[in-house]
């Protein structure tokens, strides 16, 4: 392991293990909670992979919250239609990859604004699944099947580790082919150059639209089986507007994750992490405090490592750990009640404060995101 | 073989003809979904687009769902002019929303001129405080004010949900998350009588053509049409981008806020979890219909209110669901971005040489 990643596996590590203490003292299963998290994650770690790949080809496609509820509902009804997930998956994929064509044809051959192109694929998205969503409304689809053999049976491990919904090990293998592609291949390497620089790309005679335009038909797949893992997997129902801004999120992943693939699997996780946690934190009534100085914990933590790895003095930072202190003590003795909508909003505000940290770094951004991203490419001669 | 040459100048009878062509490329596209539906299309196309014009109610009815809009999308557009993409217009309508509304309710059965109007104030500025958070943030950190402004919509709403259902819960409502209905002197006076049509018809339209001016005529509507050219030359011009960046959202912000709040002390007359219908949304088509130009986006806003209020009877008239209503939306803005290089592009024939 590279020595810069050190902090961010403390950060990791402090987290789950919060998580386990949390769960304990509120008379959770921590391995049903952790297996919960995993499911939520899915959905966004497929759609935010796409987009990667999209965004590396230089196009900022918006679309991603229309195209996975496109996927929702298309996996949904032919799920329902034919009685078969497995189908449903390939007609989310599928859809998914229609609907961003039309991105496609739009911003690679009549050189439309790309912003504008991917909010209007978003909401004709929105209105398109409500269209063909309506007859699906509390409809239950055939169960997923879960990939049960005898690993399975290993306590707390092969609960975790197996045992899963073939959504879940599509998203990894997906990790594993996306990584693969854009860092050891010939391909993805030319995939990247348009990215980096269309005029060049164009110059030595790569095809600039055609790479796009199918780097934007894989996005919209793997966006479409984001939203098929939601309304068959983890929901599992159809209800309108069912993404509630996952598809942002999944933008704001790639954000975070500085266009590296092992990351977004790092933020897929986080925020699949905040929306379970904020789940149970209403069942629970705990309050926005002990989020605070769960924050408050991770920062230290980051902080206090930085500092050892790069062999400086640690007492500067007993600050934090005095903040988180102090934080967990006044959430042990002051617990008002707290309207359910508050908590709600924590996943949204976690969005807000990760993309303010990972801009923050403004040079470390612009170098990692693709030089041409979102600029039109016209062809001339 | 086709290619695309660009125009220096585009003429301005495309400018114009452009959006025209989206509309009717939409109702054709339009019929199709509705034929697809069971339904006669022409019939279809004839409710929506003819028959509010021909009833009293339903022209006046095109005011009370225009006035927001066009309020939205004129703010919108001169963000989107110099490229400060504002898309959490929703959110903003929202607090402003709130905060008119709240100061209504303060003031409960205080009659009084001053107070419609210091909630129109209170509705501006929370809407303006409300976009200057993707604004400070996008300014001091370089979040991406895209993201940032929408995550800030989902946030509006629980806001609002839980505000509704809690400190602004009306007394005596059986615990129904909803505030009071305003007194008389918080709801806007209607200008048309037997209608909804309020004054905020009237200010919509004002503020529209002051908007015009501004951009046509005053220095700032010059910066922002600079800085959507030419970004470095702005720079070089010493237009200073933090301050655009402010300007653009914050101005979005506060008329979204105003329109938030006219609903509120409009149409609706109280404060409901169902109070943001999309406006926020929409008013980004309207703002594109209408070319990014205030006059142009007081006719989309019309068009838009036609395709609500005509998609309404259509729904108990036809059965037709009201989903189609917004396929039929986004359709249109998609035409709209496709026709659009006509405008800027003129399509030559190019003959290899063999």
């Amino acid at each position: 392991m590279r020595r810069p990643e050190l902090p961010l596996l403390a950060v990791t590590l402090t987290a789950v293990l919060a998580l386990i203490v949390f769960a304990i003292a509120n008379g959770l299963n921590p391995v049903l909670l952790t297996v919960s998290i995993m499911i939520a994650a899915t959905p966004l770690m497929l759609a935010a992979l796409g987009e990667l790949v999209v965004e590396k080809s230089g196009v900022l496609n918006l679309g991603v919250e229309g195209m996975m509820i496109i996927g929702a509902i298309a996996g949904f009804a032919v799920a329902v239609e034919t009685g078969s997930p497995m189908l449903g998956v390939v007609a989310a994929a599928l859809a998914g990859a229609a609907l961003a064509l039309v991105f496609g044809v739009l911003t690679q051959m009549l050189l439309s604004n790309q912003v504008a192109t991917g909010l209007a694929l978003t909401l004709f998205g929105l209105g398109l699944a409500a269209l063909i969503g309506q007859p699906y409304a509390g409809i239950k689809p055939p169960a997923f099947p879960r990939l049960d053999f005898f690993l399975s049976d290993i306590p707390v491990i092969g609960r975790v580790l197996f045992g899963h919904d073939l959504m879940l090990y599509l998203a990894f293998a997906l990790l594993a082919a996306v990584w693969l592609f854009l860092s050891r291949t010939r391909a993805g390497l030319i995939l990247r150059a348009v990215g980096e620089s269309h005029d060049a790309a164009h110059a030595l005679g790569y095809n600039v639209i055609g790479i796009r335009l199918a780097a934007i038909a894989f996005g919209g797949a793997c966006a479409g089986l984001g939203g098929a893992a939601l309304s068959l997997v983890r929901v599992p129902q159809w209800t309108e507007g069912m993404t509630a801004g996952a598809g942002w999120i999944a933008l704001a992943i790639v954000v975070f994750a500085t266009w590296k693939p092992g990351r977004v699997a790092l933020g897929a996780y986080l925020f699949g992490g905040v929306t379970i946690l904020q789940l149970n934190f209403q069942a629970a009534r705990i309050t926005p405090l002990w989020l605070l100085a769960l924050a408050l914990l991770l920062l230290a933590v980051n902080a206090s490592v930085r500092r050892w790895q790069q062999g400086r003095p640690v007492a500067p930072v007993l600050g934090w750990w005095a903040a988180t202190a102090a934080t967990a003590a006044l959430a042990v003795v002051w617990a008002p009640s707290i309207q359910s909508q508050y908590l709600s909003m924590t996943p949204y505000i976690c969005t807000i404060l990760v993309l303010v940290v990972m801009s923050g770094n403004r040079l470390r951004a612009s170098l990692a995101a693709p030089a041409s991203l979102g600029r039109v490419f016209h062809r001339t001669g | 073989m086709l290619m695309l040459e660009p125009r220096t100048a585009p003429p301005a009878a495309l400018q114009a003809a452009v959006p025209v062509l989206a509309v009717a490329l939409t109702m054709i596209a339009g019929g199709v979904l509705f034929a697809a539906l069971g339904k006669n299309p022409v019939e279809a196309i004839r409710i929506i687009f003819v028959d509010p014009l021909l009833d009293p109610f339903s022209r006046s009815e095109l005011l009370v769902k225009a006035a927001p809009l066009a309020l939205i999308a004129v703010g919108l557009s001169f963000g989107f002019r110099a490229g400060v993409w504002n898309i959490g217009a929703e959110g903003q309508f929202v607090i402003g929303a709130i905060a008119g509304g709240a100061v209504g309710l303060a003031f409960w059965d205080v009659p009084g001129l001053w107070l419609l109007p210091l909630m129109a104030l209170a509705g501006m500025l929370g809407g303006f405080l409300w976009a200057m958070i993707p604004a400070l943030l996008k300014i001091r950190f370089g979040a991406n004010e895209i993201l940032v402004s929408l995550m800030l919509v989902y946030v509006a709403q629980l806001w609002l949900s839980a505000l509704v259902s809690g400190p602004l819960r009306d007394p005596a409502g059986f615990n129904f998350p909803e505030s009071r209905m305003f007194h008389d002197s918080a709801t806007l006076p209607i200008i048309l009588g037997g209608t909804r049509a309020h004054v905020g018809v009237l200010v919509a339209l004002g503020i529209a053509v002051a908007a015009y001016v501004a951009l046509h005529r005053h220095v700032f509507g010059y910066r922002v049409r600079l800085m959507g050219a030419a970004p470095r030359a702005a720079r070089f011009a010493g237009v200073s981008t933090n301050v655009m960046i402010a300007a653009c959202l914050g101005l979005s912000g506060a008329l979204a806020g105003l329109a938030g709040m006219f609903e509120a002390a409009g149409p609706v007359g109280q404060l409901v979890p169902s109070l943001p219908v999309g406006y926020g949304f929409t008013a980004i088509i309207v703002a594109f219909l209408g070319r990014l130009d205030p006059l142009g986006i007081v006719l989309a806003s019309l068009v838009m209110a036609l395709t609500y209020i005509g998609g309404e009877t259509a729904q108990f008239t036809l059965q037709i669901p009201a989903a189609a209503i917004s396929v039929f939306q986004g359709m249109l803005l998609f035409f709209l971005l496709a026709t659009e290089v006509l405008s800027r592009y003129r399509l030559r024939r190019i003959r290899r040489a063999a």
